[in-house]
């Protein structure tokens, strides 16, 4: 069975966008919203983690023998002015996708577990997660004419 | 330097002109007011959407009624009052959300008076941190903790649930969404509720049993809401509290989201504020290219590829250097957006040529390049809407001093210097006056919630107070919006699809239309989230501003009447009795109040203000003060309020912040703040009186016959 290969995989991706959304708020501060609201999104990444634990230690957790072929370490600096905010939530934005595809795939494993326990965790953490998604598009867009533009 | 009005308007537009040439449409910002006409904002709406094309617009109702608006487009699909003024009469329960009456509308607390000393006294609650005037004619006051109302709403509406006071037939055939809703409130027992927000278990309790229990309850909401965290999710549980109960579009039952200011909502039907005129959604392509049809001009002009760029932001991009170019129209940011430091700094940038267009030389006008002396309402002609839809035509009635123009006049100048045009070549704004425009936006909201065809001036002068829509439909206008149950949902007609209130992500027409909701209204929810900024040791107080009676904004107007500027003259600061021991602070005596931001040294008022929060009126600026005052920036409030905004309706957060407050210098005599108001002293034998005096009153008689006459003459 390979779920616990891709409990771990979620596990990681969560931890590393909660790093990340951090590193954009400290980088950003001069944006409130940003900085704000990705302290907020950290701390959802960090419940998703938590919410995973119990799962875990059910099927536990293992790490993956393929190759890694795209490397999703995180965001360790971040960039400034308009246009490397729009780059570093566009960043955000692919670590967040990185997420929420590994949850559909838990997700599938769940329902065909019939893991009620999974399927519930999942139900909140994809509802979350698609939210931040969200968020971030939105954010782009409003940012990106005038950085691209005329910044 | 004092040029004529030609020489200014030229070095204006050739500004204008050079800069859209270089850099294009998104060098220009326009940042405007809640005071001016109808009219006037269309004009400006229509300069900046079909003429320079920039989505870089907003106004100050960013700062007041912003979240107003959200909550209603979140809640009902498109912004527009659901209640009326005439609710109050036939109320059996009020209930002001953050909302201090009193001082803030005083016509309209008179109408509340009258009930409360009638015969069928309704019930009233007050949710305010202070002891207001409300909350003292209050039955259940709720003084909250600032930064808990989310919590607190979700409390009161668990007990709607828990005691089965939900209409749900009504629920299931009107709305969608409370299903999530029930979930979210469903653990704020009274006793957690007590906890966070700071308040009695059973005061809870009573409040929400004088909602379950009452027939017609009218609610009403303003900045202790608006300009509080999580405003929007917030406002929308006072939508939720009525839908539940199906309480809404009937007599006596009803929701006034409250303006802070006379013509706000005129700006948010309008489009200065950065939304599509009449309430048009600018994710919805068909409601973009209708404007571009009225307008005649191409529709990739109309900016619609991202929400408007808010207050905030606007000052963002200028603070950035990208908006050269900041038209600043009745309003006075230097003194009314937060963190003032920084404000003052963006205005002063040399990369930016600011234009300030006002009655009188502000301190935001001091940082202008060009000034424009504007005319004030009583000196020009133009229409305004009222909280309740009302609206009503206001004649102009003596000219204005000097080289003071109307508004409108200055933005059509403007506009024909800047040649703007239709695509058949003829002038964009090609109106007279007032009545041009006026007809032109009629036209604009045919069809459109806000449906203005049916008030003509000639209607208006009639007998004026017309509410809309009016239309052939409703010729006389309609006094309470959604008495069938219907909402300005449908995905093809509403404003907005909508956010999430948590993050303020737009939820988009896909996810809308998933929804079904079929003329329903949404029952929008969210969970509690604490503010970012509470007390702790080095800030260990909470810091709240608003208004006093006496004045209005930045006492631009009100500091020049002196009746008004002696009853409140100068600024202070409020704080509980023990607070004040605590600190060792007597009344008057000069503190100084510190938050991250900066700092201010004002008298101590010894007030009924909870303890822990301190509270400063946000009225004063700089342009009256003493040369110490002015030069050390330490007597606006605004000095210490944080740069954040609610993620959804984007209004600043003026009523979080940490401070810690020290004693500076012992009192010369006790503050001069109001004893008749909020901030009456909590020892009222420490304080001589606040009165009006000889100078305060009036007397006149109205000649009704000649009255009629006149009336007559005008409208022949």
């Amino acid at each position: 069975m390979m779920l616990p290969v891709y409990l771990g995989l979620l596990r990681t991706s969560e931890q590393v966008l909660a790093s990340s959304y951090r590193q954009v708020a400290d980088g950003h501060g001069a944006e409130p919203d940003v900085y704000h609201l990705c302290q907020t999104l950290a701390k959802q990444c960090d419940d998703h983690e938590r919410a995973l634990a119990p799962v875990i230690e059910r099927y536990g957790e293992r790490p993956d023998d393929e190759p890694e072929r795209l490397h999703a370490v995180g965001i360790s600096t971040t960039r400034t002015g308009p246009v490397g905010l729009i780059r570093d939530l566009q960043d955000l934005y692919l670590l967040a996708s990185l997420v929420d595809v590994t949850w559909m795939m838990v997700k599938q494993a769940a329902l065909g577990l019939r893991d009620d326990q999974l399927i519930a965790v999942v139900g909140e953490c994809e509802a979350q997660i698609k939210v931040q998604l969200g968020w971030l598009t939105t954010r782009m867009k409003q940012a990106a004419p005038q950085a691209l533009i005329i910044a | 330097m004092e040029t004529d009005g030609d020489t200014a308007m030229s070095r204006i537009v050739e500004r204008s002109k050079a800069l859209l040439a270089e850099k294009g449409p998104l060098s220009h910002g326009f940042y405007t007011s809640g005071q001016l006409f109808l009219e006037e904002y269309y004009a400006l709406a229509m300069i900046g959407k079909a003429g320079i094309g920039t989505p870089h617009m907003d106004g100050n109702t960013r700062l007041c009624t912003a979240t107003a608006a959200t909550a209603m487009k979140e809640s009902f699909g498109a912004d527009g009052q659901p209640g009326s003024y005439l609710d109050i009469d036939n109320c059996d329960a009020v209930f002001l959300y953050g909302h201090n009456m009193a001082e803030t509308q005083t016509v309209l607390w008179s109408r509340i008076l009258d009930r409360i000393a009638g015969p069928d006294r309704p019930f009233i609650v007050c949710v305010d941190p202070r002891e207001t005037e409300v909350a003292r004619v209050a039955d259940v006051h709720l003084p909250v903790r600032p930064g808990t109302n989310q919590a607190l709403m979700n409390g009161l509406i668990r007990e709607v649930f828990v005691h089965g006071w939900v209409d749900d037939v009504w629920v299931q055939a009107h709305t969608v969404g409370v299903d999530a809703l029930r979930s979210v409130v469903d653990p704020w027992t009274p006793e957690k509720v007590a906890e966070t927000c700071g308040v009695d278990a059973d005061d809870v309790r009573r409040a929400a049993r004088i909602f379950g229990e009452s027939e017609r309850v009218l609610s009403t909401v303003l900045q202790g809401f608006y300009q509080s965290a999580q405003a929007t999710a917030a406002s929308c549980q006072v939508n939720n509290m009525h839908l539940l109960r199906g309480m809404i579009g009937r007599t006596g039952a009803g929701i006034l989201q409250m303006n802070g200011q006379p013509t706000a909502q005129n700006n948010r039907e309008c489009g200065a504020d950065g939304d599509l005129p009449a309430f048009r959604n600018w994710d919805n392509p068909e409601h973009v290219q209708q404007l571009a049809t009225l307008w005649d001009v191409d529709v990739d002009v109309i900016p619609h590829w991202a929400p408007p760029t808010h207050a905030m932001q606007i000052f963002r991009y200028v603070e950035q250097g990208s908006i050269e170019f900041l038209w600043v129209s009745a309003t006075n940011p230097a003194v009314s957006m937060p963190q003032l430091e920084r404000i003052r700094g963006i205005l002063d940038r040399e990369s930016v040529f600011l234009v300030v267009q006002d009655l009188f030389l502000t301190e935001t006008a001091q940082y202008a390049d060009v000034l424009l002396p504007a005319a004030g309402w009583g000196e020009k002609t133009g229409t305004f809407t009222n909280v309740n839809r009302t609206v009503h035509l206001s004649d102009k009635a003596v000219e204005p001093p000097g080289e003071a123009r109307p508004d409108l006049d200055i933005f059509l100048d403007y506009a024909a210097r800047m040649g703007f045009a239709r695509n058949d070549g003829s002038p964009l704004l090609d109106w007279e006056g007032p009545e041009d425009a006026y007809r032109a936006w009629q036209e604009c909201t045919r069809g459109r919630p806000c449906d203005y065809t049916g008030i003509s001036y000639d209607k208006l002068r009639g007998g004026s107070g017309v509410p809309w829509p009016c239309n052939e439909e409703n010729p006389d206008g309609v006094a309470r919006l959604y008495a069938d149950g219907v909402f300005p949902t449908d995905p093809d007609y509403c404003e907005s699809f909508g956010h999430d209130l948590l993050t303020g992500a737009t939820v988009g027409e896909q996810a809308f239309r998933a929804l079904e909701t079929h003329g329903k209204a949404v029952i929008k929810s969210a969970q509690y989230a604490p503010s970012h900024e509470e007390p702790d040791d080095e800030y260990p107080l909470r810091y709240t501003t608003g208004r006093t009676a006496y004045h209005f904004h930045t006492r631009t107007k009100t500091a020049r009447s002196p009746q008004l500027n002696r009853a409140a003259p100068t600024p202070w600061v409020e704080i509980s009795r023990s607070d004040a021991e605590a600190l060792g602070l007597s009344e008057g005596d000069i503190a100084r109040v510190t938050s991250a931001r900066g700092e201010i040294v004002v008298p101590v008022r010894v007030g009924d203000v909870s303890v822990g929060t301190v509270f400063a009126p946000f009225h004063y600026g700089y342009f009256d003060a003493s040369a110490e005052v002015a030069n050390g920036h330490t007597s606006a409030a605004n000095e210490l309020t944080v740069t954040e905004w609610d993620p959804v309706s984007k209004q600043p957060l003026f009523k979080n912040a940490a401070v810690r407050v020290e004693k500076v210098a012992d009192a010369v005599g006790p503050s001069d703040a109001p004893t008749t108001t909020a901030s009456r002293p909590a020892d009222p034998g420490a304080v001589p009186p606040t009165v009006g005096g000889r100078d305060a009153e009036a007397s006149g008689v109205i000649d009704r016959d000649a009255w009629t006459a006149d009336r007559a003459e005008a409208t022949s």
